[in-house]
């Protein structure tokens, strides 16, 4: 479910660290808690956005919510086809319906997120506190 | 949602459970020095008889009788007895703002008409639910457009309303916007070369009033063209909402932002009135408050649905579009009767007798020595005379003949002064007409008296 080559946030984002590129999506949690997505809401390319800072908002037919960046740096590109098709974020978060791509994020900032064990059992840990 | 009153020993039954000995204690986490140590200087409550006395003397007070050529931005127009007779029913009337939206369906029906006939007054895509009224739906559409932007430079025509400017000024003051004015030319229109040199890469919007406060039609067109140029939004302001039954819409702008008070409110001192923001689809998320959608419910009945809320203040806090939290919802539903009522081919009809009228006033206005048009650009129901003395005094002695002048413009335009702004709607006659004209005819024909 959560890939191995990807880190995560306590705010249920994934970053995936390629060359020197770090893409940016919402985790399945994420997608589920948050119900059917009808807008994705992202900054132009070029814009900075800042680790633990809100950079853009998913609306679902529940709530508005912030998608926090996990990584510092510069957008060089967005998903485009997000805005036509937002329910791709509830198909398939972690692959098609990624957010934004990142240049100069720094790898050791990312190596620090949890990795996909870790994060399945925060998540474990959160749904258990939800039924209780 | 109902206010229900309770008895102080349902009072003290929910202190119990909760706690505490008394509500004022709920109020602790409030530093002492913030609250009011005293008890709000309000008057006793009155009986149901010293109530319904109270109010018959304050409406006793009122004037009758007297003919009025006042407008800038309040219009005296004719309101249809069925528009009272709809919005005195309790459902709608007693009704609070619809938190659990979906099970108020005729609230949310009453608001989606008012929402499709604003759009079609506008020629814009989608509008809002209402905003408190037209000076609040500008400064909004300015605040909209900020977000759209991103930018912080704001170019808005001095013949805005100076009330709507005041108001734009306020909000702009706290959250970093730069105010500029564009001034108008001999027409009256906005200053077309000013406003060009004006707009930079910095510029969010462009906001003209049209018709503006000086009465006089604006080329929307062609000032949304230019701040389109430079990529920035162009913002329409209409006071007079009857002038759409002639002009046409302000298609090409952005956002229009709009007083719906001559549909079926009438002018009184304060309001309520009721404004509206309409827009193109694709800034709908940026619009402030709230938007019912028509829906179908699960057996495919149509039905009504709150949408947007999800960015509004109860739900987004410090996040939201705005911090307009309700809506005018009574008020929008007098103008959705108004408006039904008159419909297409009534509305035009109304709007033509305006046009009418205001054409046959200034010409008998013209025609008295000293007396001229003051601007020369197309007007709907209100235009500018220029007096050879103060108006103030002219409109002292019309007075004594229960006719209330035109409004004296140099509190607002020191260029403007011994100019006044008329206004004359469906409702003024052409005998009521012919009075003020022989009235400033007869009091200009005498000596000045005083300064």
């Amino acid at each position: 479910m959560y890939p191995n080559n990807y880190r995560y946030t306590k705010e249920h984002e994934w970053v995936r660290l390629e060359g020197g590129t770090a893409t940016v999506g919402i985790t399945d949690y994420a997608q589920h808690a948050l119900g059917d997505v009808v807008y994705v809401e992202l900054p132009k390319v070029g814009a900075k956005v800042t680790a633990g800072k809100s950079f853009g908002t998913v609306e679902s037919v529940k709530a508005v919510s912030e998608i926090y960046a996990p990584v510092s740096g510069e957008v060089t590109e967005i998903n485009a086809s997000l805005a036509g098709a937002p329910e791709l974020i509830n198909s398939d978060p972690h692959g098609q319906a990624w957010l934004i791509k990142v240049k100069g994020a720094d790898p050791a900032g990312i190596a620090g997120l949890m990795d996909s064990p870790a994060y399945q059992a925060y998540v474990a840990e959160k749904e258990k506190e939800a039924s209780a | 949602m109902r206010y229900l009153p309770k008895s102080p020993s349902e009072r003290q039954e929910m202190l119990d459970v909760i706690g505490v000995r008394s509500a004022e204690e709920l109020f602790r986490s409030i530093p002492e020095e913030f609250r009011l140590q005293r008890p709000l200087n309000l008057p006793g409550p009155l009986s149901e008889a010293e109530l319904i006395q109270y109010f018959r003397d304050r409406a006793a007070e009122n004037s009758k009788g007297y003919t009025s050529f006042l407008g800038a931005g309040v219009y005296n127009h004719l309101r249809s007895v069925v528009v009272d007779t709809i919005i005195q029913r309790g459902e709608f009337l007693t009704s609070y703002t619809p938190y659990q939206a979906e099970i108020s369906q005729g609230t949310l029906q009453a608001i989606f008409e008012f929402q499709t006939l604003m759009c079609e007054l506008t020629g814009q895509e989608v509008a809002n639910a209402s905003m408190w009224d037209g000076s609040t739906a500008t400064t909004e559409a300015v605040l909209m457009a900020d977000r759209l932007t991103d930018r912080q430079r704001v170019l808005v025509a001095r013949s805005l309303h100076p009330e709507y400017r005041a108001v734009l000024a306020t909000y702009a003051r706290n959250v970093g916007l730069e105010i500029h004015e564009v001034g108008f030319t001999a027409s009256g229109q906005i200053d077309t070369s000013a406003l060009a040199a004006a707009i930079d890469a910095q510029t969010a919007a462009v906001v003209v009033q049209s018709p503006n406060f000086l009465g006089v039609i604006e080329p929307v067109a062609q000032i949304a063209e230019m701040a389109h140029a430079s990529e920035a939004l162009a913002v329409v302001s209409i006071t007079e909402g009857v002038s759409l039954g002639v002009v046409r819409p302000p298609a090409e702008a952005d956002i229009v932002a709009l007083e719906a008070q001559s549909f079926g409110l009438a002018p009184s001192y304060g309001g309520p009135y009721a404004g509206a923001i309409a827009t193109r689809d694709k800034f709908v998320r940026q619009m402030p408050g709230r938007l019912a959608g028509q829906t179908t419910d699960a057996e495919g009945r149509r039905g009504f649905c709150l949408t947007l809320a999800t960015r509004e203040q109860h739900i987004r806090r410090e996040r939201a579009t705005s911090n307009i939290c309700t809506n005018q919802a009574l008020c929008a539903l007098a103008a959705t009767v108004q408006l039904c009522l008159l419909g297409k081919q009534g509305l035009r009809e109304m709007a033509e007798q305006n046009l009418a009228k205001a054409q046959y006033a200034l010409a008998k206005l013209e025609e008295i020595p000293g007396v001229r048009r003051a601007l020369s650009g197309p007007v709907f129901n209100e235009f500018v005379i220029r007096l050879p003395r103060s108006v103030r005094l002219v409109n002292a002695e019309l007075l004594r003949d229960k006719i209330i002048g035109p409004l004296p413009l140099g509190q607002f335009y020191p260029d403007l002064t011994k100019c006044g702004l008329v206004c004359v709607t469906e409702t003024t006659s052409r005998e009521e007409i012919d009075r003020l004209a022989s009235g400033v005819r007869r009091i200009l024909a005498e000596p000045v008296r005083g300064v």
